[in-house]
């Protein structure tokens, strides 16, 4: 093969790589990059009669023994001190924690004010406090670091734009959001690979996430049918069919099997 | 098949000197080269690659060096080695230029230098477009072509490759051995490829541990070809040899790496030394079995050519009947 030749297919391949990178950002490109950018609803929001809400709570459990926790080795950074047990699943007397909550369907067209408060995402001990989040989209998400240690903060989302930026001690918080519904959204730190955690974005302020004892409650919601949605990082996702009533108060509990 | 000696026309080198420090100046490339594929490696198996998430800075700076602590001791250290190998780089690809007289070998030191100044803008790429597998693979298989190169810059200006008058058997056989061994270079790429898309989690691990039968088996019969029938020639025999026991004890890591990584590492909730040291070596020895084999091709190319009408070459002139 002549030198031509090689050069050529070295300047295709080099080209090909670009075009395939070019791609990616075009993709990013859609979506808010500005870090302190709020989303606002494309519509009204919708009033909801305060008269007529009603309410849905209930108790996620585990079925059978909950795994040992793993342990984390968090001896390559001795700045990173405290609770080294791995989150994957939670599980207390048999009540899961960590389970975001969220009414998936029958909602319809309705849109909603996004939130004006901050949610906060805290780096301590080198894990993220929490480790499961509900967030709307557009709401801002303000990220701090209370470790003596420099993190990075790195989303890894599929319908969101990702970005990776560092965060030393004692440093501003970072403010985001997302522009985009995305559930179980994994976050984590590529200095300390142990730290993950799962940012759930939705349209609606319909969501709760399940405490240590594995309950959850949801308020305010306009009589109807829906679709509500438990789901967890490792074990998945499960629905459930609901109606509710006006001032409804309903339980609805619901178990995950290892 | 008899060896033919350098009686009737036949090789000799074209007159030029062995310069023992710019061969051992190559080595040392080479050498340095291999712990950066290390480093990289443990780059990856480590899950660091973002760890520092600027480039070609880090953390702002061009020369500071940061906290080597978590992700950015492997991450960083690895930039570190790249920013050494690619000096290193310009100084072969100089001093090849000015003191080696053959061009073709001032044209490789110049394919070594284009080759780590593309690998390090790869990396580049592949940070500021959080590792898209594609890139990052790319970064990988052109790592280990990089390393080839100065493996066969090292190799051309060996003494025994200057002036050595070379032992040479004709290759009536087909396929020929050098076929066989283009061949092995190929399906070892294809795996390269398979592999290092898997590791950046472009691709399942299936057609990386399906391939590797085509490997063994090519490579196999790469190998017994050249000790069966060249035996005689040190050249072709030695690195067949060492290419057998790279092919058999990269099997042995590869299946160590997918029972650490795929069977039971698939939960971790952090890389594990077993998986880290398990793939990083699979990595390793995946460099040095593609290295021999581009080593033994330019030892078959020299050695067994497959017909005589090549023999004579602008290298070489014919000694007088």
């Amino acid at each position: 093969m002549n030198k031509k030749l090689w050069a050529a297919m070295f300047i295709l391949g080099l080209l090909a790589l670009l075009a395939g990178c070019s791609k990616k950002e075009n993709t990013n490109e859609e979506q808010t990059t500005s870090p302190s950018s709020e989303m606002k609803p494309s519509a009204t929001a919708t009033p909801i009669d305060p008269a007529t809400a009603a309410s849905v709570s209930g108790t996620v459990t585990f079925g059978g023994a909950a795994p040992k926790a793993a342990k984390i080795d968090m001896s390559q950074d001795a700045a990173c001190k405290g609770n080294n047990v791995a989150e994957t699943i939670v599980a207390n007397d048999g009540k899961l924690a960590n389970v975001f909550v969220y009414v998936k369907d029958g909602l319809g067209d309705r849109t909603f004010d996004v939130p004006k408060d901050s949610v906060t995402i805290d780096q301590k001990g080198c894990r993220y406090h929490p480790h499961v989040l509900g967030v709307m989209t557009g709401q801002n998400i303000e990220i701090r670091n209370d470790d003596e240690t420099t993190h990075n903060i790195h989303p890894t989302p599929k319908d969101n734009r990702e970005w990776n930026e560092s965060q030393p001690p004692k440093a501003a918080a970072i403010e985001k959001n997302f522009a985009r519904e995305e559930i179980m959204l994994p976050v984590k730190c590529n200095q300390h690979p142990w730290m993950k955690m799962y940012v759930n974005v939705v349209k609606t302020p319909f969501y709760a996430v399940t405490g240590e004892d594995g309950k959850y409650e949801i308020k305010g919601l306009p009589p109807g049918d829906y679709t509500l949605a438990f789901v967890q990082e490792k074990l998945g996702e499960q629905t459930q069919k609901i109606t509710l009533a006006a001032k409804d108060s309903k339980t609805v509990d619901q178990g995950f099997k290892p | 098949m008899a060896l033919h000696k350098p009686q009737e026309p036949l090789l000799q080198p074209i007159a030029i000197s062995y310069n023992r420090a710019h061969h051992r100046f190559a080595i040392f490339v080479a050498v340095v080269t291999f712990f950066l594929i290390i480093a990289g490696a443990l780059v990856t198996s480590n899950d660091a690659g973002l760890s520092v998430p600027d480039w070609p800075t880090s953390f702002g700076s061009l020369y500071k060096i940061p906290h080597l602590v978590g992700g950015v001791k492997f991450e960083h250290t690895h930039r570190m080695i790249a920013q050494f190998v690619g000096f290193l780089s310009i100084i072969l690809a100089v001093w090849t230029w000015r003191a080696d007289p053959r061009r073709w070998m001032k044209y490789l030191g110049l394919t070594a230098l284009g080759l780590v100044i593309a690998q390090g803008i790869l990396g580049g790429i592949t940070v500021l477009f959080y590792l898209p597998p594609a890139v990052s693979s790319a970064h990988a298989a052109l790592a280990q072509t990089f390393f080839c190169v100065v493996v066969l810059i090292a190799l051309f200006t060996g003494q025994n490759w200057v002036e050595e008058i070379p032992l040479v058997e004709i290759d009536r056989e087909r396929p020929s051995l050098f076929a066989l061994v283009l061949f092995s270079i190929v399906v070892l790429y294809v795996q390269l490829i398979l592999g290092a898309m898997f590791r950046h989690h472009g691709l399942s691990w299936w057609p990386h541990v399906l391939n590797a039968a085509t490997v063994a088996i090519v490579l196999t019969w790469t190998c017994v070809r050249a000790l069966s029938r060249y035996s005689g020639l040190d050249g072709v025999r030695r690195p067949a040899i060492t290419l057998l026991s790279l092919l058999i004890a990269q099997l042995c890591l590869g299946f160590v790496a997918f029972l650490t990584r795929v069977a039971w590492g698939h939960d971790a909730v952090q890389p594990e030394l077993p998986m880290v040291v398990s793939t990083v070596a699979h990595v390793a020895v995946g460099a040095l079995l593609l290295a021999t084999t581009v080593v033994l091709a330019a030892q078959v190319w020299l050695r067994v050519p497959v017909v005589e009408e090549r023999i004579p070459s602008r290298e070489r002139k014919q000694v007088a009947a």
